[in-house]
């Protein structure tokens, strides 16, 4: 097994032990690197002296001292690029650090590389980026899912211990799904969004990428608390994330949304998940059918309000302080027109035009307004089903991995892709994916991940049930071929 | 089809330029997503309130101390344009 292959927590006792330095386990990352992403193409860029520097004077005793983590090129990290996967950004560089890096840094993890995603966060596919298409490691002629696609096909290619991604609607989780590694997205408010480039104020939220669900919890005890930076994030207390992994499920009831198991989904995903149900039985969790009455309105909901909020986060970008400009233009309306025709892709450019029409004057209160209403009774569901059980068990994705191309051109569809996860971002609740088996397609082995949605800030008892099968598996051992 | 979508105008409220191509093709494209949106149209929402943002806190402000923060020359440093130590804009008066 080599070096790079380890989890983080495997890989924090072998430093403690002094088996090996942080600088060998940059040196390993940095080689399997050169070995392995000319065919994955998940980093946009990194800085391999930097982090050797880091890792001279990393004090592996931190919580994640000496770790090397992959960053989402969507968050802030002083002195690095930070492009968004958007031409309107390249060549920036981010004069301050995020807090979630300033977190991990001050834990001793040292931020390495910068990895590709769908431009400002917005696709399910990667393939939104303007740098670079990335692959899934195992298959590399599919997507590895987006928003995130880049954090979790280097994680799930052992090209990265651990990532960071971003959540909006599936963003951490459906790729994490399609790649095979496990994504959680805490709950609206548990880790500081200071730092991150602002796609939907009300959805977003930072999440580890990790190759299991004890790292999972490792790294979200650095990132999780209450900011002054950001007056979104809650002050509820942090505890720790690893403290209730290993224990039993007796007692613990999960349910089943009906809305979620009513065909449309591949067979192969759809008998993934249900023997992980029955799995969950034998460990002994009660099973509860319940009813998200609301589910059909969320990816509707989600469209309105992600995209209204994009379109005013977006604004920002005028071509004055920062971003790409326009050469010459004849007087200001031509100069924002321009800079903003020639920086931003298309996919960015139908979500400002959708977002900007849902709140113009005379069409707010019939989309804008009812959207948010709508929510409320999508929030209520979730709030009435956690009455009744503890967490809620469903896929993360319909379907496994697509081919790159297949629908980059039919976002209807695209938009699809993330049924499952995104009334999770819109009731503001946490939820986790983790690798539940395989698809085989095409004579290949595809990841199905399982989701388990959890009560707002209760994150801790999600990490306990998602461990609990994880360890009673062996999905999360499997790795790709990458051929 | 939603006959009040206009593309072109909704365009200019962004303050962004698209080709004609790229016109015609959102056009078709958004429609279609606002076609599917149209099923909230049935959801009876009279007597709910509005979420803004999944967490029930409001006013949410800290201390208004000074702190060090970028020096003008970091705050510059990513500007396309800039002229004596300022952001350079276009001219917005004649």
């Amino acid at each position: 097994m080599s070096l790079t292959s380890l989890s983080v927590a495997e890989l924090q006792a072998q430093l403690r032990s002094k088996a090996v330095s942080p600088v060998e386990a940059v040196e390993a990352l940095e080689s399997r690197i050169a070995a392995v992403d000319g065919s994955i193409c998940g980093y946009l860029a990194r800085d391999f002296q930097r982090a050797l520097a880091a890792a001279k004077v990393a004090d592996v005793n931190l919580p994640l001292g000496g770790v090397p983590i992959a960053i989402k090129d969507v968050i802030n990290v002083r002195g690095e690029q930070c492009t968004c996967g958007s031409k309107m950004l390249k060549g920036y560089i981010a004069p301050y650090d995020a807090t979630v890096i300033s977190r991990l840094k001050a834990a001793g993890a040292i931020p390495f590389g910068r990895v590709n995603m769908d431009e400002f966060a917005m696709g399910s596919s990667c393939e939104n980026s303007a740098y670079a298409i990335t692959h899934n490691p195992w298959d590399l002629s599919r997507i590895p899912g987006g928003s995130s696609g880049g954090s979790a096909a280097v994680v799930a290619a052992d090209e990265a211990f651990a990532a960071l991604g971003s959540d909006t609607g599936g963003s951490i989780r459906q790729p994490a799904a399609l790649c095979g590694c496990v994504g959680l997205k805490p709950s609206y408010g548990r880790v500081s969004r200071f730092g991150l480039v602002a796609f939907a104020s009300s959805l977003d939220q930072i999440g580890p990428f990790t190759k299991t669900v004890r790292d999972s919890a490792l790294l979200l005890n650095v990132i999780s608390g209450r900011d002054p930076m950001d007056s979104t994030s809650l002050e509820e207390p942090v505890p720790d994330y690893t403290a209730q992994l290993g224990q039993d499920l007796k007692g613990v009831r999960l349910g089943m949304p009906k809305e979620y198991f009513v065909g449309g989904t591949d067979p192969q995903v759809d008998k993934a998940v249900r023997d992980a149900i029955k799995h969950y039985e034998s460990l002994g969790a009660e099973i509860v059918e319940i009813s998200l009455p609301h589910t059909e309105y969320a990816v509707g909901v989600y469209y309105i309000i992600a995209t209204a909020e994009a379109s005013a986060n977006l604004a920002r970008f005028d071509g004055v302080r920062y971003g790409h400009r326009t050469a010459e233009a004849a007087n200001i309306l031509e100069h924002y027109g321009k800079t903003r025709e020639e920086g931003f892709g298309a996919e960015v450019k139908r979500r400002i035009i959708l977002g900007t029409y849902v709140l113009s004057s005379g069409y707010y209160d019939a989309y804008y307004l009812r959207a948010q209403k709508v929510r409320t009774l999508i929030r209520q569901d979730f709030t009435s089903a956690f009455e009744k059980v503890d967490a809620i068990i469903c896929p993360t994705s319909p379907e496994p991995a697509f081919k790159i191309g297949d629908r980059s051109d039919d976002p209807m569809r695209m938009y699809l892709a993330d049924i499952f996860t995104i009334a999770v971002n819109l009731a503001g609740v946490c939820g986790i994916s983790l690798p539940c088996g395989f698809a085989q397609v095409e004579g290949r082995p595809l990841p199905v991940g399982l989701q388990l949605i959890g009560k707002p800030f209760h994150e801790s008892e999600l990490l306990k049930i998602a461990h609990a099968y994880e360890q009673s598996t062996e999905w999360h051992k499997a790795r790709p071929v990458i051929s | 089809m939603n006959p009040e979508f206009d593309v072109r105008y909704t365009a200019g409220l962004a303050r962004l330029h698209l080709s004609e191509e790229e016109i015609a093709k959102f056009q078709a494209q958004l429609s279609q997503v606002l076609e599917y949106v149209e099923k909230l149209k049935v959801v009876d929402v009279s007597k709910v309130e509005a979420t803004a943002h999944a967490n029930p806190v409001f006013n949410v402000v800290r201390e208004d101390d000074p702190r060090d923060w970028f020096t003008a020359q970091e705050a510059l440093a990513n500007a396309p344009r800039q002229v004596n130590g300022l952001f350079s804009v276009p001219k917005v008066i004649e």
